[in-house]
Order: C-alpha cells, then sequence, then structure tokens
C-alpha cells in the first residue's frame, strides 16, 4: 500500500496509541470528581494540558478540548459570532477555507451576518490591503487557514495578526489543522486557533480550541463546567493525553521531518513537470506536504480508482469536499474551469519512502498514459 | 559552515579569582537541565559552546533562558579564520534575512589574523553592499547587525543575540531556606534569591483541616515553577495545626499573627540547620501587611540571628505583580485557597508589636514542645524527582 493521504488523515504513532491504552486503564476516574481517582485523573489532564501549552506558547488556561477542528471552527465562528453580534455583524474570511468554517459561514449568514471574501494575491496569499480595506466598524471576526488544505498555502499568519492588532474589535480566528506538526507556528498575534490531533499522527475524535484570555465565546455545548465553561461534556482523558502525546512527538525534528518532505515532493514535482498537459497548483508558498495538481485530460474519480487498483491511495480536492463541484479554492486562485474540476491532491509525510514515491510515479505514468483520451484520439 | 549555540557569561566575568568555579558551575547547571537531550558541549574562559545533535533548537533555548548565569544566548556559525571564507560565509548568513540597512561588527580576540576588526568592518560591509541590492549601511541602528568574532579556535558568526536570565549559577551561594505561602509575594522573594546563586529549599506551613488539600497543592505548584530556575528544591511541609490552635486559645488576638511568624521563624531557622543552609527568605514587604512593618519585623526576626533574606522588601506591590507574571507565578498563586496565614486572622492586628511583651505571652504555653513535634513530622517532597517521574511515559 502506498498513502498519500496524509492531509485527509495520518495513521495512529503507535506510542500515541500506547498511552491511549494505559490511560484508559489505569485513570477511570472522571477529572471532576471530588476523590482520589478523579483527583489523579485531573492531575493527568493538568499535566497534558501544561505540556501543550508549553509547545504552542499558550496559557493553560487559553486551551479548551473539542472532538477536533470542526468542531473547534464552530465554536470559534459561531461563539464569537453569537457573543459579540452587539458589536458587529461582519465577518470576513477567504475562498481558501476547509468546509467546517465555509458551512459554519454560510449557516452564519442566514442568521444575518454578513460574510466578505478577501481577495488572494496571483501567488494565493491574502492581498493584505484588499484585507485592510475590507474591514469595517461592523467587523467582528477574520477566520484565515494557516494552511488550506486543497492547496497547502501558507498564509502570512503573523503579518495579518500584526495589521489586525490594529483594529481592536476585530477578532482573528485561524484554523492550523493543515499546519500543527508539520511546520513552526506562532500563535502571537493570534485569538483563536483550530486543530486537529488526527493530522499529526494522533487519534481521531480530540481536537483544540485556542483561545486567547481576553475574548470571550458564547457556547455551542452546553453543561457543566468541564475543562472550561466554554465546551461542556465530561473531559475525553484518554483522548486528551494522546493529544498531549502526539503533539509533543510532531513538534520532535520538526525540521529534518520537513526537509525530508521538501526533498520527496521536489522529486514528484520533478517529474510531473514533464507532463505538458497537467497543472501544478501548488507554488512555493504550499508546504511541502500538500501537492496539488490538475490532470486536466481526465477525470480525478476515474484516476483515483484506477490508481486504487494498485493500493495507491489520495485525494481529489480535501477528503471533505463534495464530489463533482468545482474546486473553489482554484477558482479563487484564477484557475479555469477545467483545471478547476479535474484537481487531486497527493499529501505526504515524513512516513513517506523514497521508494513508495518511484513506485507511485511509475504507475501514475502507465494510468495516465491510459486514461488521456486525448492522447488515444490523436 | 558549523552550527552551534553560544553562551556569553554576564556578571561572571567580573569574578576574576573564582570565574572557574562560577563556570564550572554554570556548566554543570546547563547540563543538569539539558539531561535527555542529545548535544556536545564545550567551556573556555569565554564562553559555553553547544552543538546539538538531536535536540530541538527552540527547546533547548527556551530551556537556556531559565538557566542563571547566562548573559546572551547566541545561534552561530563556526567558520575558519580565512578572509575569503569569513567573507563568503557572511553573506550566506545576510541572505536569510531581509533587511534594509546592516552594520557589521567585528572583534579580533585572535591578534595573529592579519587584518584589523575596523578594516574587517569595512571590506566585509562593502562585499555585502556589492552582492545584495537595495541595502544601506546604517551603523546606529541597522536592521540587521552581523557579528563576527575571529578567536584562536575559529571564527563565529551570528545576528541575534537572545537574553539569558543574568544573574549567578544556582548554588553558587550555597542553599537558603525560602518561606514559601500561597501567596503572590513569596514566589518571588524565591526567584530573586536563586538570581543570585542561593539554591533554595521551601517550607510551607500546613494547618489540615483548616486549610485545605488544595492549597497544599498550589504551593506543590509554585515550588514546581521555582524549581524551573532552580533544578533541586525540596518543599518541606509543617504540619501547624496544634501550634496555630494553641496560639489561637492562648495568645492575646492582637497578638497572634505576630507569635504566629515567631513561630515560623523558630521552627525555619531549624529546619534550616539541619539541611545545611545559611539564610532565610521570605516575601515579606515593608508595611505590606500589619506584621511587615518594621516594628513587627523586630519583634519576630528577634527570634533567631540567622540573617533573614527579603528580596522584596522595598518593592511595591504592582511590581512584584509584575515579576510575578513574568516568572509565571503569578496565575497560581492567585488562586483562591486559605493558607495558614488568611485563617484565625483577629480584627485589630498590632502594628508595632513589642518584643518583650511577646516573649511575656509565649510563657503562656510550652511551644518548644510543639516546635519539637513540628519539626518531627515534616513532610519533604523534592520537587524535581515529582516532575520528572510522573507520567513521564504517557506523555
Amino acid at each position: 500500500m502506498i498513502y498519500l493521504d496524509y492531509s485527509a488523515t495520518t495513521p495512529v504513532n503507535e506510542e500515541v496509541l500506547n498511552t491511549f491504552n494505559k490511560v484508559c486503564r489505569n485513570y477511570i476516574g472522571n477529572p471532576n470528581s471530588l476523590h482520589q481517582l478523579g483527583k489523579e485523573a485531573n492531575k493527568l489532564m493538568n499535566e497534558a494540558t501544561k505540556q501543550i501549552a508549553n509547545l504552542l506558547k499558550v496559557k493553560e488556561s487559553e486551551i479548551i478540548y473539542t472532538s477536533g477542528a470542526t468542531e473547534s471552527n464552530n465554536l470559534a465562528l459561531k461563539g464569537v459570532a453569537f457573543f459579540y453580534k452587539n458589536r458587529g455583524k461582519h465577518i470576513i474570511t477567504t475562498k481558501l477555507e476547509h468546509a467546517s468554517i465555509k458551512e459554519t459561514l454560510n449557516y452564519l449568514e442566514k442568521q444575518g451576518f454578513n460574510i466578505s471574501y478577501v481577495n488572494l494575491l496571483d501567488n494565493g496569499l491574502v492581498d493584505l490591503s484588499h484585507l485592510k480595506s475590507l474591514i469595517t466598524k461592523d467587523t467582528i471576526l477574520v477566520s484565515i487557514c494557516y494552511v488550506d488544505s486543497e492547496i497547502g498555502l501558507k498564509q502570512p499568519i503573523m503579518e495579518i495578526g500584526r495589521l489586525l492588532k490594529a483594529y481592536s474589535k476585530v477578532i482573528f480566528h485561524v484554523d492550523g489543522t493543515q499546519a500543527v506538526g508539520k511546520i513552526n507556528i506562532n500563535l502571537e498575534n493570534v485569538d483563536l486557533f483550530s486543530f486537529s490531533a488526527h493530522k499529526f499522527y494522533g487519534l481521531k475524535g480530540i481536537g483544540c480550541l485556542i483561545k486567547k484570555e481576553n475574548i470571550e465565546l458564547e457556547p455551542i455545548i452546553h453543561g457543566g463546567k468541564s475543562n472550561t465553561i466554554y465546551r461542556s461534556g465530561t473531559p475525553t482523558l484518554p483522548l486528551i493525553i494522546s493529544l498531549a502525546k502526539a503533539l509533543r512527538l510532531s513538534f520532535e525534528n520538526l525540521e529534518i521531518k520537513y526537509q525530508k518532505v521538501l526533498k520527496l515532493n521536489q522529486k514528484i514535482k520533478k517529474e510531473l513537470k514533464k507532463y505538458s498537459e497537467i497543472t501544478i497548483n501548488s507554488n512555493e508558498y504550499s508546504i511541502p506536504h500538500i501537492l496539488n495538481i490538475s490532470l486536466n485530460q481526465i477525470k480525478p474519480e476515474t484516476f483515483i480508482r484506477a490508481m486504487e487498483k494498485h493500493e495507491i491511495y489520495f485525494s481529489t480536492k480535501s477528503a471533505c469536499s463534495l464530489l463533482d463541484t468545482f474546486s473553489t479554492s482554484l477558482l479563487a486562485l484564477n484557475k479555469n474551469e477545467q483545471e478547476a474540476a479535474t484537481s487531486i491532491r497527493i499529501s505526504l509525510s515524513y512516513l513517506t519512502t523514497e521508494q513508495e514515491i518511484e513506485q507511485f510515479l511509475t504507475f501514475f505514468a502507465k494510468e495516465y498514459q491510459a486514461l488521456n483520451l486525448k492522447k488515444r484520439e490523436e | 559552515m558549523k552550527k552551534l549555540i553560544l553562551i556569553k557569561y554576564g556578571e561572571l566575568s567580573t569574578k576574576k579569582g573564582n570565574i572557574k568555579m562560577f563556570i564550572n558551575k554554570l556548566y554543570q547547571n546547563i547540563n543538569d537541565k539539558l539531561k535527555g537531550e542529545q548535544f556536545h558541549i564545550k567551556k573556555d574562559l569565554n564562553r559555553i559552546y553547544l552543538i546539538l545533535e538531536k535536540a530541538n533548537e527552540e527547546i533547548v533555548i527556551n530551556k537556556l533562558k531559565e538557566i542563571f548565569g547566562i548573559h546572551k544566548i547566541v545561534i552561530a556559525y563556526k567558520i575558519d579564520s580565512d578572509f575569503d571564507t569569513i567573507k563568503e560565509k557572511v553573506l550566506t548568513l545576510c541572505k536569510k534575512y531581509s533587511f534594509q540597512t546592516f552594520k557589521v561588527e567585528t572583534k579580533r580576540a585572535n591578534k595573529n589574523f592579519p587584518i584589523n576588526s575596523m578594516e574587517v568592518n569595512k571590506l566585509i560591509g562593502a562585499y555585502i553592499l556589492q552582492n545584495i541590492s537595495n541595502i544601506k549601511v546604517n551603523v546606529h541602528q541597522p536592521d540587521l547587525l552581523l557579528k563576527i568574532e575571529i578567536r584562536d579556535n575559529g571564527t563565529y558568526i551570528y545576528t541575534d543575540e537572545i537574553s539569558g536570565l543574568g544573574g549567578y549559577p544556582v548554588g553558587i551561594q550555597g542553599k537558603g531556606l525560602l518561606m514559601l505561602s500561597g501567596g503572590i509575594d513569596s514566589p518571588v522573594a524565591g526567584f530573586l534569591s536563586i538570581k543570585r546563586g542561593i539554591s533554595i529549599d521551601c517550607i510551607y506551613f500546613e494547618s489540615p483541616p483548616h486549610t485545605s488539600i488544595e492549597a497544599k497543592e498550589k504551593v506543590i505548584k509554585l515550588a514546581q515553577i521555582l524549581n524551573q530556575y532552580d533544578g533541586n528544591i525540596n518543599l518541606h511541609i509543617v504540619p501547624f495545626t496544634k501550634i496555630q490552635e494553641a496560639i489561637y486559645k492562648n495568645i492575646d488576638p492582637s497578638y497572634i499573627i505576630t507569635i504566629m511568624r515567631r513561630m515560623m521563624y523558630r521552627i525555619s531557622a531549624q529546619l534550616l540547620e539541619k539541611i545545611n543552609g545559611y539564610a532565610l527568605i521570605n516575601g515579606e514587604s515593608i508595611g505590606q501587611v500589619a506584621s511587615q512593618t518594621l516594628t513587627s519585623m523586630v519583634a519576630i526576626n528577634s527570634v533567631t540571628n540567622i540573617p533573614v533574606i527579603r528580596p522584596v522588601a522595598c518593592f511595591d506591590k504592582l511590581e512584584i505583580i509584575n515579576l510575578a507574571k513574568k516568572i509565571g507565578t503569578y496565575d497560581t498563586s492567585i488562586l483562591p485557597y486559605e493558607d495558614c496565614c488568611t485563617i484565625f486572622v483577629p480584627e485589630h492586628p498590632v502594628i508595632n508589636p513589642n518584643t518583650k511583651k511577646c516573649n511575656d505571652l509565649e510563657l503562656n504555653f510550652d511551644y518548644q514542645k510543639l516546635i519539637n513535634e513540628c519539626l518531627s513530622n515534616i513532610e519533604t517532597i523534592n520537587i524535581k524527582a515529582l516532575t520528572v517521574n510522573d507520567y513521564q511515559d504517557l506523555l
């Protein structure tokens, strides 16, 4: 099997899974119980929270555990929108966002909020002067992904944050799901930050929303006090501990792992450039873990099925998007409709080997030749 | 270009005769702090050099930022002391940054190097100007400061300097005992004494069931934070309930706090002797509360002639709070659990207590017996063991 869909989800790290199992067996108490078992669980949870806070350079009280990035994004956007609705009803975002941002904002639009989309420069990065011009007295929130899930563009979050600092009423949310564990992240100028453990070899079903101290949120799940008042539900101790571990492991040797992925990415790109009909959509601002290309002459679903026969797996667009629609991200980057309808995403990991890439390229060539109708007609 | 971390000594370099001792202590402290990381370390009279193998640079630097005795932390590149090499490598280094103005600053410690430092500045500056367009030299406020140190064992080039904590290596002054309450002031006092090279132990007085387990856990947490800077703190927990109840029963209400503090000083002084320490440390700040007036200090301090260091004595509360926030103890300190100083508080504590009256009042009960009982029932927690062993395999 050759797995090239690491941006959809990653296989769990063995050590992380061990942690999960041990905590399930040995810490049965509810961290909020007053007795000894509860206290032990609570202490362990606090240690994990401290570790996460140290890694991300935020405060322990700024960490809210959720079921994953989708929930974190929902809580961030709805939480801010509903809490600050009297301040204003204008929200700014990009056309590159994940469905959990896009759809949540569509929902908020129906609730009477106004959504603006900031322009992208030719290179795919947010147009800062356009962003500035969009901000009005009514603006309460800007939501921009650190790295988008389709093309892998790394946005200048530091600079955007610095720009937004000048507007004290505007809250800055960053969806960091595709960034955490892959690149160095800096949350200095960020107010809210979402991520999910299963993108960095953790388990599915756990994520975080980082909420800076001075920001308030209207909770969307009500109930007793859990870890924080912003999200109720019994703390999922084994998942929380496994997240802390996965995060620590993912931060280890980050640079070395990054360089390895970069090398693999360059190898694929160099080969695919030889195909005159293929467009390479990811550019020098994309992180090397995500390589988006448009096949143009072949329907992506057909191609994925053809490659699947060889146990090679990757995605069209991002795994969470609907099939048979244009990629709005690619359209936003001024790609034509054909390109936007035929894109595939190859996503890499430091676990990917050179042999895997070589095999992938061999089968890619074979299936591409076989399926390229235009070529056959000639 | 070999990347390494240079550690510059601060006030140490003023210590002529003892400098070797200071450096050795710092060297040992760095090794202790970075235990578990993979790195090479070397020391000489000017610097400590770290070469990271598999260790994460950011983690290491964050740890170095918690070590006293370090003036500056520099990420540098070691190259051959050959002018053409220096020229090329400095240019390579420059190209990693975007800047409009720059300045070259050379230090030529190796006087055998044929070109003097002023000349090196000029030549390298000119070479950079030739090779990168749209930049200028600015010697007063450059965007990018390029430092070149030509030393006997090679040349070091670097740009950023990260400030260290300053102070002296922990342990160089021997041991002190910090009277740690759950408040804001005493952890700051502890931090400041660690800064001057005192390795501290902490003493905490608990009065269960009047004080809660949470109050004790809070103090353990404060000790853990201080231990990031000290590295080897023992926390001694004194069961204080019986003494406190005896004081409450036998002493004139306005003198309760004064006598309680005298008991704490006596116990602390005796414990200090046991752990071979030299001074008591506490968070008293002149005039902050009734027991911290100068006259109170006279009455309380008269039970011992061991030096009592009060690092925050002359700080305003806001100054202490700011420091507490900076060192990371504030958020824990303000957790709302009662400690033994906040229970049994009289309505009108005496502001100017009289030492003789204290002595007379203490005749009302056999405190020495109770003190002995306290001392033999102290619970000692090694904070380091607590941090290292707990959960390491899980997290």
